[in-house]
């Protein structure tokens, strides 16, 4: 009897796997695991942003009940310091300053909610009654709560050994080329704007479970991670000094991450560290407030930038001068995000023949900052896409023709930009014209004639955005400081009755890789997907990865799976020879489906995995039993996604409120694997940034107090705050990997920052606005219309 | 310590708790009910709504002394015996309304109080501004909304199916 199985393979919006355990309560987050004997952590964090520790008292809070023991700086002297997993150089070639970041604060805390001591206890409540009973007393110093205090003259130091708080001063490009491009300029616009600083806020906050065993001597940690292994080997051999053979990192169901789970925290090595002391697992969960405090936080840059264009609007050089801010200490790969994952992006979609960045990297008294959804990408979008847009409009030129005037075309991939990238594929001119006709781009001075009649200022907004993802040859970040290799690992091992396990490096935590993945399976080996498990975020279970960060899953995780495939099919073909007395170079593989070539023979890959397990007619002397493989694969390029997002906002000039009434997001994601999660994603991403460009802002005081310290403070995205975003793909395939996918996870918060705001200073174009700082808040916008006279009705 | 006695997905328990203890970690912590979850501490995420007699409420905010005799459903308590999910789960599924999971069990608690409580049925802008005390920083919202106005279909019987109302 035939039946009709449904087709589950690339191209197929399969309903996700992993839903019905979410919605029925069933999900296991690191803070749903309860080990047996379990105790409880709380942390006393600093309440100042800069202070030097006098003394700690513990002797009251020793005695209060279900108290078990109380750590602090000095019990973890002799451990190392949580590291930084990128060397950044400076212009001349020295090293970039890198102060130790202890696991609880040594002598100074540098921020607040920097962790002064450990409290283990029987509840948490008890923990943290008797954090409350620790006396410390504080030598308050002054602090340098942002990037200009921090660089002023007599400036406090926020490490005593680097009295300039400079981590780096780098530069990309050719300044001379550059410079001689401005003096031939017909055109020079010059523009400085903030990219704000934003608090990630995954709803899920982080946590973590030390568990030790010492019968075996083995160290278990669950954690919210987005790449367990790599916490196992900062962690292991950086701070505890625990071999990877005694160590396994668990990343369970992890409730979202947007790269603030990427980075090694010290509240994991504490409690993993702790655990061995008392000999009993010890649980941390964050509340809310310690989230604001101290998960890493994204963004954060200054910049100045000149762009060059001659008497045609063509762009001739590009000059860039960046402050990034670091925060008190380098988190995981805070280094990399305003070098290598920015400056190298500042061509855009652009042939801009020279450009010229400097960078400058600044420790302040405020949390560290590390990559948040995007991380760099986003930072340089908003500049050039603003830049343009102010460029075109000083130089009369229309904002779409300057555009098409300056974009890579099709007919030149690969492309050398002059910031280290060569681009591989992209189609620029379609997205555009996709995205002009989807949103109507024609009829918007209808709109906005019918908003007027309303009162409402309407205005439109467009990008034009590249990006990079799927970072990236092994060789090449090495060469630029990484200290890691970024490859990924895939196994795929077929039972012997037919069902597949994937063990993947990559890790999950909300894009659906056990249905997406397990879409490559069931399309190249023919297996219905509900009989594929994707195995992730353990470290004890998939032999070695590098996790889920910048858009890799796919590109590199899913081009893994693909070469440990083909030797799948490459060993079932022999056994499939055997069985079927055939030549192998006579064996056809289809979905699932061995033929010898022109016959009706056949068998299916069952009929191989059986054979393959109970080897009784098998030609044991040539081929190992079983059907597993494992691969690794090392990316031979960035992926370059690209595309166009517009925006259109309405303005009520009476309270300055801004609505986005329309948006439209047409993005090249490369292949897509399932487009119902690709449009998810988007429609997430352009949450995010639009939340960057209208609502979100974390904010110091001049002291260094958080100020912006909880959901009541932070603005986040609520249901009401956004529009339906409309989303399409127009696929160009990456040329360097075997999927011909790109990766679709940062393309939302990546180009929509710029269509907005670029919509909102449209809006206000009858006010003489040249550029609105993010995020663009209903009283910014009032006080631009009120204290700016219509230059229409001033004409 | 108090002991106070209450009814959670249909069975009852009696259990101690200080009086400090919050209906969600009363859930959590003595029931192993894991599903509510807590996202915040200023009562804004919504992932820890539950329905306590039949009416949305925060857990994180809701002394579980105050539960005394009271009838809670969590998410676990939603799908018919047989497994079978409840419209609102199952638009969720159809509708890609979730992807990390986290917000997912105290927005469809929220959701379902919503729909419930506009017979007459919700239009986009209400069933948005329904979603206020529901913070999702996944999805962007718009699949969420699709799958509720769904779900809010047929719950009120103007469609048979979930798949129904989703073609």
């Amino acid at each position: 009897m035939d039946t009709i199985i449904p087709f589950e393979g690339i191209g197929a919006s399969v309903k996700r796997k992993e839903d019905l355990r979410f919605l029925s309560g069933r999900g296991r987050y690191t803070d749903d695991i309860n080990r047996p004997g379990q105790t409880y952590a709380w942390f006393l964090r600093s309440p100042h942003p800069h202070a030097r520790i006098t003394s700690i008292d513990l002797a009251a809070a020793k005695t209060m009940p279900g108290v078990i023991a109380i750590f602090t700086g000095e019990d973890m002297a002799d451990i190392g310091g949580v590291p930084c997993g990128w060397q950044i150089h400076n212009k001349d070639g020295t090293p970039m300053s890198e102060p130790k970041h202890p696991v609880l604060a040594q002598g100074k805390v540098r921020f607040v909610g920097d962790a002064v001591a450990l409290v283990v206890a029987e509840t948490r409540p008890q923990a943290r009654d008797a954090a409350e009973a620790i006396m410390v007393d504080y030598e308050v110093l002054p602090a340098a709560a942002d990037m200009p205090q921090a660089q002023a003259a007599g400036a406090p130091a926020v490490h005593d050994d680097i009295p300039s708080n400079i981590c780096y001063d780098w530069h990309i490009g050719d300044k001379d080329t550059t410079d001689a491009a401005f003096a031939k300029a017909k055109h020079v616009v010059k523009f400085e704007l903030v990219n704000n600083r934003l608090i990630p806020n995954a709803m899920e906050p982080r946590a973590a479970i030390g568990d030790y065993d010492p019968t075996t001597d083995e160290h278990t940690l669950y954690t919210t991670s987005q790449n367990p292994h790599v916490i196992r080997l900062l962690m292991g051999a950086f701070v505890l000094n625990i071999p990877e053979s005694k160590l396994r990192v668990v990343a369970p169901d992890v409730g979202g991450g947007f790269g603030s789970k990427i980075f090694h925290y010290i509240e994991e090595a504490a409690v993993t560290w702790a655990a061995a002391r008392v000999h009993r697992p010890i649980k941390w969960t964050a509340d809310r407030t310690e989230s604001f405090m101290t998960d890493a936080h994204g963004r954060d840059h200054i910049t100045q930038t000149e762009l060059a264009l001659d008497t045609d609007g063509k762009f001739l050089g590009l000059r860039v001068v960046t402050q990034a801010n670091m925060g008190a200490y380098l988190s995981t790969f805070a280094t990399s995000v305003p070098t290598y994952l920015y400056a190298t992006l500042l061509a855009g979609c652009y042939q801009t023949p020279t450009i010229y960045a400097q960078v400058k990297a600044v420790f302040t008294n405020t949390v560290p900052v590390d990559a948040y959804r995007g991380a760099g990408r986003p930072e340089a979008t908003f500049l050039i896409e603003r830049l343009v847009d102010v460029a075109a409009r000083e130089t009369g030129i229309d904002k779409i023709e300057i555009r098409r005037k300056n974009f890579i075309r099709p007919d030149q991939f690969p492309y050398q930009t002059p910031v280290a990238l060569e681009y591989d594929s992209g189609d620029y001119f379609s997205t555009l014209d996709m995205a002009m006709k989807a949103s109507d781009w024609a009829g918007f001075e209808a709109r906005r004639a019918e908003a007027a009649r309303h009162g409402k200022l309407r205005g439109i907004g467009i990008s034009t955005y590249l990006e990079a993802c799927g970072i990236a040859p092994s060789a090449v970040v090495g060469a630029l400081g990484a200290r890691a290799g970024l490859y990924e690992v895939g196994v795929i091992r077929v039972h012997p009755t037919g069902s597949v396990t994937v063990l993947t490096g990559t890790h999950s935590h909300g894009q659906g890789h056990e249905t997406t993945l397990a879409q490559l399976v069931s399309d190249r080996l023919g297996v219905p997907v509900a009989n594929v498990d994707i195995v992730h975020g353990d470290t004890a279970k998939v032999p070695f990865g590098m996790g889920t960060y910048g858009s890799r899953s796919l590109a590199v995780g899913g081009s893994a799976m693909v070469k440990a495939m083909d030797k799948i099919v490459a060993k079932a073909k022999r056994i499939a020879a055997h069985l079927m007395e055939a030549d192998v170079a006579d064996i056809e593989f289809d979905r699932g489906t061995f033929r010898v070539a022109g016959t009706d023979k056949t068998k299916s890959l069952t009929d191989i995995s059986l054979a393959a397990y109970v080897p009784h007619n098998y030609p044991i002397e040539e081929i190992e039993p079983g059907l597993e493989e494992t691969a690794f694969y090392d990316p031979k390029n960035f992926t370059y996604p690209g595309g166009c997002h517009i925006c259109e906002v309405e303005i009520e000039p009476e309270t300055g409120a801004i609505s986005v009434v329309n948006f439209t997001a047409v993005d090249d994601v490369g292949r897509v694997i399932n487009p119902m999660i690709v449009e998810g994603q988007v429609q997430g991403g352009v949450a995010q940034g639009i939340g960057q460009a209208l609502l979100e802002a974390c904010v110091y005081d001049p002291q260094g107090q958080l100020v912006s310290g909880s959901m009541m403070d932070y603005t986040m995205p609520r249901a009401d705050d956004l529009a339906p975003v409309s989303v399409a793909t127009h696929t160009t395939l990456c040329t360097h990997n075997p999927l011909g996918v790109k990766g679709c996870g940062e393309v939302g918060a990546i180009g929509s920052p710029p269509a907005v705001i670029n919509a909102v200073v449209d809006a206000l174009r009858d006010y003489g606005v040249r550029h609105v700082e993010m995020p663009a808040t209903p009283a910014k916008i009032w006080s631009i219309i009120h204290s700016n006279a219509p230059r229409m009705a001033a004409e | 310590m108090p002991q106070v006695t209450l009814t959670v997905n249909g069975k009852q328990h009696s259990v101690a708790v200080e009086g400090r203890t919050l209906l969600v970690e009363l859930l959590r912590e003595k029931l192993r009910l894991t599903g509510t979850h807590v996202g915040c501490d200023t009562s804004q995420c919504g992932a820890c709504v539950v329905h306590i007699n039949g009416e949305s409420v925060k857990s994180c905010t809701t002394l579980a002394v105050m539960c005394e005799g009271a009838q809670v459903t969590t998410i676990e308590g939603l799908a018919a015996a047989d497994g079978t999910l409840h419209p609102m789960q199952e638009a969720f599924r159809e509708y890609h309304a979730l992807q990390c999971g986290f917000c997912t069990p105290g927005m469809v608690l929220s959701a379902i109080d919503l729909v419930q409580k506009h017979p007459e049925g919700l239009t986009e802008r209400e069933i948005r501004e329904g979603l206020e005390g529901n913070l999702c920083r996944c999805t962007g919202y718009h699949n969420i909304v699709k799958a509720i106005a769904a779900a809010a279909d047929v719950m009120h019987g103007k469609r048979d199916t979930i798949a129904a109302a989703a073609e």
